[in-house]
């Protein structure tokens, strides 16, 4: 909630534009309730640039979730146990929750989701850049979960303080159920690491395949970033890309370690002094070629997500056609008054 | 002995349970990242995930569920060739929905009031069934009276797979019920399903002279043993495994 003053001050009026001398007045009820750490609400006045910014990153944020669901989808039909299979597709199903929460939050802020996907499916907007890499075995769906969904966590615990309420707590809400799904990553791997040398041998090779695309997933360097700067400002972010990156890094060696399995970085070392791992350089190139549309899964993803889209207009017209028909009141249907969906159209 | 008490679990009634909910869940998990609305991307998940719990009960009363699951051939599973029909287009699957969900809730709605060795099973997943119920019958109401394509589409569906709604009313070994009665409820719902949902009742038979109890024989449709080989390849590939 933003405080008294500022929401005495800082609603937009329902008729237009405030002018300039009210505007710095809103500027300043807002900059006071950010730094007082308090929670900017939906009514309540925002810069358009914030608003702007928040609706691009909740929407990718959301993207990412329905983009995502597919690497995992890959092995529903092929999950080797029934337990393995429940828990896999219990997962997408979470996923396909978290989109709509993240897109219900986007919504708060003026947009709407078929918008939002319309973007997505036009390449105007994008999505997490890891979901480009394909699953290959079984065992990318153990790394996934421990190393995607540990990277989204260590991105995503500190966007619970986000100065945007409905973002904040849609991420508190998402945070739980990712770290669900990491655990079961987790475990996924561990089976497989102590199983047979074939089942180790994947599992390993797994790793080596996503490590690397995971630490991309927190951006590109402090130095090349953007939107950094503002975001920590407006405290939509809480830390720099290169500190949460260090972050993952510091957790990831230990568990490696308990797993059984190695991380395919040879420079990766502690260092005492720093109190923190070193680790070898990152591929940028790669990075941005991703994120350009080069990336091995790009075409495949969008691709899928459309025509599942395109496919199903039929579906949601018809359930539109029936709601005009159905929803006038009396119970009464347009078939029985002799009205047709296409006349009240 | 079981763990149901002294009575022996009915091996053959457990199998034909477990291998329909086995089978339809499988279909349904193949929507995941294609469905034509988030919405349903949630509840497609959510019937397949009902129906594969109730498969890991049931088969585990039969034996160790992935045996049965990943390590029977084609002959040997004992589920309806109407739970493993292709997806095809939504109106396929709901059709599919429409005309499993009706029979499961009947069939289970008798055996939670029975006290056979379903009973506590079928209490809770009969539950879950309703709900698999509820969302066949609103989404064959949308698309029979929605728009005239969605009509046609949902009519078609519902004719195309009736041929396969008589073998669900062949008795299963171990299973007291009166299956003509089941039988009679089951097409009175559906009639007045369809009806409200603007839809003609399909006409022509609803078993062929391949077809009567094919399925519960171990007698399948063609599309089901490229199923099996997807499910089954990496378990198989693995032999002696635990995951």
């Amino acid at each position: 909630m933003a405080t008294a003053a500022a929401q005495r001050t800082a609603r937009t009026p329902a008729d237009g534009a405030p002018d300039s001398v009210d505007t710095a007045a809103y500027q300043h009820a807002f900059d006071t309730a950010v730094a007082a750490d308090e929670r900017i609400e939906p009514r309540d006045w925002m810069p358009d640039a914030y608003r702007a910014t928040l609706v691009r990153q909740i929407a990718q944020h959301a993207h990412s979730e329905i983009i995502g669901m597919q690497p995992e989808a890959n092995w529903i039909t092929r999950a080797p146990s029934l337990r393995r299979k429940a828990i896999l597709m219990a997962k997408v199903q979470d996923e396909a929750g978290h989109g709509l929460y993240l897109y219900s939050a986007a919504e708060t802020l003026g947009t709407g989701r078929d918008e939002l996907l319309d973007k997505l499916h036009s390449g105007r907007q994008k999505y997490s850049s890891i979901f480009n890499y394909p699953t290959l075995t079984w065992a990318d769906v153990g790394a996934i979960g421990w190393l995607v969904d540990g990277a989204a966590i260590t991105n995503q615990v500190p966007l619970c303080r986000c100065s945007y309420g409905p973002y904040a707590r849609a991420m508190v809400r998402i945070c739980k159920e990712e770290s669900f799904h990491q655990r079961q990553g987790y475990e996924l791997l561990l089976a497989l690491s102590k199983g047979t040398p074939a089942q180790h041998a994947m599992a390993q090779d797994a790793v080596n395949r996503w490590w690397w695309p995971s630490l991309m997933m927190f951006g590109p360097p402090d130095d090349a970033s953007q939107h950094s700067a503002q975001s920590m400002e407006w405290k939509i972010k809480r830390h720099s890309n290169d500190e949460l990156r260090q972050r993952f890094v510091d957790i990831c060696v230990p568990q490696a370690e308990s797993l059984g399995l190695t991380l395919p970085d040879p420079d990766l070392r502690w260092n005492e002094e720093r109190g923190h791992h070193d680790f070898g350089p990152i591929d940028w190139t790669e990075f941005w070629e991703v994120l350009k549309g080069n990336g091995p899964c790009n075409e495949q993803r969008i691709t899928q997500r459309r025509r599942a889209h395109d496919e199903g207009a039929w579906v949601r017209e018809a359930a539109a056609a029936y709601a005009a028909k159905h929803t006038r009141g009396t119970g009464e249907t347009a078939h029985e008054t002799g009205e047709t969906g296409a006349e009240q159209a | 002995m079981t763990a149901t008490g002294p009575a022996t679990v009915p091996v053959t009634a457990a199998l034909a349970l477990g291998d329909d909910a086995l089978v339809l869940s499988h279909r349904l998990g193949e929507w995941a990242g294609h469905a034509p609305v988030l919405e349903e991307e949630v509840a497609l998940a959510n019937i397949a995930l009902d129906l594969l719990g109730q498969a890991r009960i049931l088969l585990s009363m039969a034996g160790d569920e992935d045996e049965l699951a990943y390590l029977r051939e084609e002959r040997a599973f004992r589920n309806l060739q109407l739970v493993e029909q292709p997806n095809g287009d939504f109106a396929h699957t709901i059709a599919r929905q429409l005309y499993f969900s009706t029979y499961q809730q009947l069939l289970y709605a008798e055996l939670a009031a029975g006290d056979g060795p379903f009973a506590p099973l079928a209490a809770k997943a009969v539950k879950e069934v309703a709900y698999h119920r509820d969302h066949a019958e609103q989404w064959t109401r949308r698309l029979g009276d929605g728009t005239e394509t969605s009509h046609e589409r949902m009519r078609h569906a519902c004719a195309a797979l009736w041929k396969f709604t008589g073998e669900m009313f062949q008795p299963i070994e171990g299973l007291e019920t009166d299956w003509t009665g089941l039988d009679q409820r089951w097409q009175e719902s559906v009639a007045d399903v369809l009806s409200r949902a603007t839809l003609p009742l399909p006409e022509g038979p609803r078993t062929g002279a391949w077809s009567a109890g094919a399925g519960r024989q171990g007698l399948h449709t063609e599309p089901f043993g490229r199923m099996l080989a997807e499910m089954q390849h990496l378990h198989r590939s693995h032999p002696g495994a635990s995951w």
